[in-house]
């Protein structure tokens, strides 16, 4: 991809995030993110049924990655079923890690390849994947294991 | 000005972060190397030549910290960690034990980390009541704020001499007068304002000081406890150890040393101490007033010509300290210190520690500048020239 498309998905998504102060009612979980080193400070929202994630929304502020990477991701999430969504946090962290990773299974989420070229904007774009993780660990939790 | 004196500035960074860490001269810097290289030993500890030096130079320093804040003895400094552990010591060393259940505490919601939280975990242990004296619209503490907030069970005021966000001067002579007045324990947090300006403990009826060296070009790691004689002695030392003691006996029973050593537990920060001591030494050869005087003038420079760019907001015109906080229009904080850093200027964002003032700002992060002595108009025209190139901010961001 190249760095001028790069840019426009990130600046969209920053500018008209995916989902951002959307309302939610009490059937969605939250879960909170934030970076001990800087400012970033989500609250993300998720509602889950049957394994399967149906529909997201988030508040808080953030810069632009931060924000940017929580819309792309979140959108990306909505409809996947937990174990789907293991596999994309995988390749993501593989992809921020300078790791190989797979293309096809990450779609737009490739525009933070090179993010390893700024080491404090790192955490920045594992901001939103924190989030999930967390909510993987509540849920697996509910479901005993 | 003195631009020589400081390797980091041969880097081509424009430091503008100076609330956080000031840079070292290099003679800070040769002064911790000699202790190093040329008389190595522990202090209070040898009868040999090089640990009785260490000795001489390490209370050689006390004296200089005595005379920059006017105490009356050496006796009321103590050495440690910086700050945050002296104003530690002052809540749950001192306090702790000198005030009761139902006692009040003012501070303000502009108050560091520092400087709020020990009296939180003493709210917590023993039902102090914290409260927050009002600041007013400039989000600066006045003395009739002040005033208005004391009431018969106001037993401490405790508040920064300068704040490090609004970087606002309190008129910490009036209130210490008011202390005096209704014996109230007044606590200075000095950590923004020795770098800058003459406090003086005896003048302003401090009952207790605390400071870092790391922000007045000393080193890291250390700084300094004031306490009046009769309130320090009453300090108790929450480390217990070597260095403390006059003797400990199998039976249990034993004395601890005088004041200071004895809030000085354990092989201190001597090279710290030492690199303290050349700190304070470099500032006053160049003297406060020459510091503040081109602090305010390059806040000022900065002020008019910050002006002229239309999407750059400024939270704290008014204040006179050497800070300044701003945002630009509808760009995160964080981004828009990333975007500086491209051009290597350095300044900070965030809360900065005061995550109270949120409440009173109505905005939770901001970017920061904090000028000190060695910084020039010709960084706050590279400052300008970037935030003028700031529409194209994201393509430099992202
Ligand atoms: C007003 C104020 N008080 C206390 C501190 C704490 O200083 P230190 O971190 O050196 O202990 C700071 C440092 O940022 C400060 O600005």
């Amino acid at each position: 991809m190249n760095k001028q498309l790069r840019r426009e998905i990130i600046l969209d998504n920053y500018q008209h995030p995916f989902h951002k102060d959307k309302e939610v009612d009490d059937s969605y979980i939250k879960v909170n993110t934030n970076n001990e080193s800087c400012i970033d400070n989500l609250d993300i929202y998720f509602k889950v049924e049957n394994g399967v994630i149906l529909d997201v929304s988030f508040k808080g502020e953030a810069c632009a990655i931060s924000t940017s990477c929580s819309s792309i991701l979140l959108r990306y999430l909505v409809g996947k079923n937990l174990n789907e969504v293991k596999v994309i946090l995988d390749e993501y962290n593989k992809m921020i890690n300078e790791e190989e990773y797979d293309q096809d299974i990450l779609k737009d989420l490739i525009v933070y390849s090179d993010i390893y070229l700024q080491p404090n904007r790192k955490n920045c774009a594992l901001l939103p994947v924190k989030a999930v993780l967390r909510l993987l660990d509540n849920l697996g939790e509910k479901n005993g294991n | 000005m003195n631009r020589e004196d400081f390797k980091m500035l041969d880097n081509d960074i424009v430091y503008f972060d100076n609330g956080a860490t000031t840079f070292k001269p290099n003679c800070v810097i040769d002064s911790m190397n000699d202790y190093y290289n040329n008389y190595c030993a522990n202090a209070h500890r040898g009868d040999y030549k090089i640990s009785n030096k260490v000795d001489i130079e390490y209370e050689k320093v006390r004296e200089k910290v005595k005379d920059l804040i006017g105490a009356s003895s050496s006796e009321e400094i103590v050495f440690t960690s910086g700050a945050t552990q002296s104003l530690n010591m002052i809540v749950l060393g001192f306090m702790a034990h000198a005030l009761k259940s139902g006692d009040e505490v003012l501070i303000t919601k502009s108050e560091h980390a520092s400087n709020v939280l020990p009296w939180m975990e003493l709210q917590k242990k023993m039902g102090i009541v914290i409260k927050y004296i009002p600041l007013n619209d400039d989000l600066e503490l006045t003395y009739d704020n002040v005033l208005n907030s004391i009431t018969s069970k106001t037993k401490v005021i405790s508040i920064a001499h300068v704040t490090n966000t609004v970087g606002d001067i309190r008129p910490i002579y009036e209130i210490g007068k008011l202390c005096k007045e209704k014996n109230i324990y007044f606590v200075v947090d000095a950590a923004q304002s020795i770098p800058h300006r003459k406090v003086d403990v005896i003048e302003n009826n401090v009952s207790f000081l605390a400071f870092s060296a790391h922000k007045m070009l000393g080193p890291t790691g250390v700084g300094v406890l004031y306490g009046k004689k009769e309130l320090l002695e009453e300090v108790v030392p929450i480390f217990v150890g070597g260095g403390m003691n006059n003797y400990f006996l199998s039976n249990f029973e034993v004395e601890y040393s005088p004041i200071p050593n004895r809030l000085e537990a354990g092989t201190p920060n001597v090279a710290g101490v030492i690199g303290m001591g050349k700190a304070i030494d470099y500032l006053m050869n160049i003297g406060y007033e020459k510091i503040e005087k081109h602090e305010e003038d390059l806040k000022r420079y900065f002020l008019e010509k910050v002006k002229r760019i239309k999407n750059v907001k400024i939270y704290n015109p008014n204040s006179k300290s050497g800070i300044v906080l701003f945002n630009i229009d509808d760009v995160f904080a964080q981004d828009t210190a990333t975007f500086l850093d491209y051009y290597n200027i350095c300044v900070r964002s965030g809360n900065h520690c005061a995550k109270m003032l949120i409440d009173e700002l109505g905005i939770k992060n901001t970017c920061r500048i904090s000028f000190y002595l060695y910084n020039t108009k010709e960084e706050v025209d590279r400052l300008i020239k970037a935030l003028e190139n700031s529409k194209n901010i994201f393509d430099i961001v992202i």
